[in-house]
């Protein structure tokens, strides 16, 4: 199902008041689309009585007590010991007491996060050179019984998550994976290998043979010619695999959430526990949110035109 | 790719003949990792769950001997109410989902294919929210929900004097909670692949309409619809598996709740393994789930290749 080029636009006029009428309705939507998520950045940067009150608070005054519960761990302390303190030595310092709270170290967050990134790249790294190699592979060799692969690698994906952890669960027991980075970078990266595959054959098959013969004639070996001609051009199909592989590893809760706890805890599990640790400190779960979305957003502006193709596992080519 | 094609080149220089493999050799040296990674992660997990169901196994118990049971867990299941109930609730949040997503991803799909000025922006726009962490969606959108401060509840009331709104807490409205959060989230999805199915749709079909004077109706029920229906079919069974799956935001928006009105197949899956440790019976609720998707998948696939003819 290979789509006709961007240019090829179906409908050849378009009224100009018919265009006006779907630009207002198709920018309504995306206004009333995007409030959720202005919601969630603009109470990070709320106090938590303006976070609670109603009506809800659409101007009010910024502060970062949010990002400061975020990352520190607090305790309640009498007005008088906080005085017997001295002056804060910090702003966060400063910021916390007004609460009558004192500092008392670095909260679980900037681990979670740093988890989150090792996690995130480890397997996407893995996934994405498994998946050139077995993409190249399928694409240009004879492989028997090649689509009854193809989709053996494709079915893997079906099964539902908790079903894949129960035997995880007790696998990792068994061989000491349990709750480390490894066995989650392992786990990630046996997910991702089926979207690398498909999607790198993709873009394997759009590389004319033509160039690699050239290289055979010129004397060089099957390898040399798919290091020195193939991987240069592969150079933005592995970029677009690699972000969605990472997005996929970052996103991913129900395994993390089963098979990880105090050591390689990632942030997705982590962030609905903020909530309880303060008591409803919305403020630092809307910074936490803030700070673990915004990546993504950045690399959806920057996948924008690769998007369908990652989305559809390459079965829809822009 | 025959043979041929390297048999007559020869290495002409000392690295050439280090990577002098066959073929065949480099075919399977670059396809077996991801097959063993597969076979170790996803097939023997696969296999052990399989003879975990016909067991009494709790992972709790590591030192109690395991016992065969045949296929007692598969008939608890079959001829337990409850699961019929889990079902149904997946169900219902798979064709609801779907249906407001065909429906509206489709009509913005028409919608940004007019191509007014700024539609790539707000095209982008729009797609953000399908790239998020599911889980730290129904995060936010708890907070979103709350009855009394919250802003959803604020903009219903402002059009219609209704009351606080507690959407995650009522029987009634629990459900619609994580359908409108799953529609605001994948929606673009639907649309996206709308929009591509649109723009594969040639100019000369609709110039060859307009001459034998069809209306825009005629033009949309035999050229548009046709046309887009492949790809409207891939997006729907794609989303319709994962959300035959869905877990992380109905976990963090309602968690099964109130009672079990939520509790989709995934959420009493989790419960069954990993709270109360009847590892052998949610084993056999795993397969019965997995067996599920694989069939209805396979037999929409078939009917996706009938449409395409």
């Amino acid at each position: 199902m290979t789509a006709a080029p961007d240019k090829a636009f179906s409908v050849g006029t378009v009224s100009a008041r018919s265009k006006l009428i779907a630009a207002i309705l198709v920018t309504a939507y995306a206004l009333v689309a995007v409030i959720p998520l202005v919601w969630i950045l603009a109470t990070g940067f709320k106090s938590p009585p303006d976070s609670i009150s109603y009506p809800p608070k659409v101007l009010f005054q910024p502060t970062l007590e949010g990002y400061v519960n975020l990352f520190t761990s607090r305790t309640r302390q009498t007005p008088e010991y906080i005085k017997s303190l001295g002056p804060p030595k910090t702003w966060y310092d400063e910021l916390a007491r007004k609460r009558n709270m004192v500092i008392s170290g670095p909260s679980r967050f900037k681990d979670r996060y740093l988890n989150s990134v090792i996690i995130g790249f480890g397997s996407t790294f893995l996934a994405v050179f498994l998946g050139t190699l077995a993409a190249y592979g399928f694409s240009r060799f004879k492989v028997p019984l090649k689509d009854d692969l193809l989709f053996f690698i494709l079915s893997t994906r079906m099964m539902p998550p908790i079903a894949v952890a129960i035997p995880i669960f007790l696998m990792y027991r068994e061989i000491g994976l349990s709750d480390t980075a490894l066995g989650m970078i392992l786990l990630y990266t046996a997910v991702n290998v089926s979207l690398s595959v498909w999607l790198l054959k993709g873009f394997v098959d759009e590389i004319p043979k033509e160039y690699e013969e050239a290289a055979l004639v010129d004397g060089y070996s099957r390898l040399q010619a798919f290091v020195k001609t193939v991987l240069p051009q592969m150079r933005s199909g592995i970029a677009a695999t690699s972000i969605f592989c990472l997005i996929f590893a970052w996103n991913e809760y129900a395994f993390a959430l089963l098979l990880t706890s105090g050591q390689a805890q990632t942030a997705p599990p982590f962030i609905p526990t903020i909530i309880g640790e303060g008591g409803l400190d919305w403020p630092a779960v809307g910074a936490g949110t803030t700070l673990f979305l915004l990546p993504i957003v950045i690399f959806t502006v920057l996948l924008r035109n690769q998007l369908l193709r990652g989305i559809t596992f390459g079965a829809v080519r822009k | 790719m025959s043979s041929s094609v390297s048999s007559p080149d020869k290495p002409r220089t000392v690295t050439g003949k280090v990577f002098a493999l066959s073929d065949r050799a480099i075919a399977w040296l670059f396809i077996s990792p991801t097959i063993l990674l597969l076979l170790a992660i996803n097939i023997f997990p696969l296999v052990w769950t399989i003879y975990l169901s016909f067991t009494n196994y709790r992972a709790n118990q590591p030192g109690r001997a395991i016992r065969w049971v045949g296929t007692r867990n598969y008939e608890r299941l079959l001829g337990n109410e409850d699961i019929w109930g889990y079902l149904q609730a997946t169900a219902h949040f798979v064709l609801w989902t779907m249906l407001l997503q065909v429906v509206i991803g489709f009509g913005l799909a028409l919608l940004i294919n007019r191509n007014f000025k700024g539609a790539s922006f707000w095209t982008t726009v729009i797609l953000i929210p399908m790239m998020l962490s599911p889980a730290v969606v129904g995060v936010f959108w708890t907070y979103i929900y709350q009855p009394q401060t919250g802003i959803f509840s604020y903009i219903v009331n402002f059009f219609a004097d209704v009351g606080p709104l507690d959407m995650i807490g009522s029987v009634d409205l629990a459900p619609w909670s994580i359908i409108i959060v799953d529609t605001w989230m994948w929606t673009p999805y639907i649309m996206l692949l709308c929009l591509a199915g649109l723009r594969s749709i040639p100019d000369y079909l609709y110039e060859a309409a307009e001459i034998d004077r069809a209306n825009a109706w005629q033009k949309f029920f035999y050229i548009t619809l046709p046309r887009v229906m492949p790809f409207l079919m891939l997006a729907v069974l794609f989303r319709g598996i994962e959300n035959f799956k869905m877990f992380d935001m109905v976990v963090e928006l309602t968690s099964g709740g109130p009672g079990s009105t939520t509790e989709v197949a995934s959420i009493n899956l989790k419960r069954e393994a990993f709270e109360k440790w009847r590892t052998g019976y949610s084993s056999a609720f795993a397969i019965i789930l997995f067996v599920t998707v694989f069939g209805l998948s396979n037999i929409y696939v078939k009917a996706l290749n009938k449409v395409k003819q």
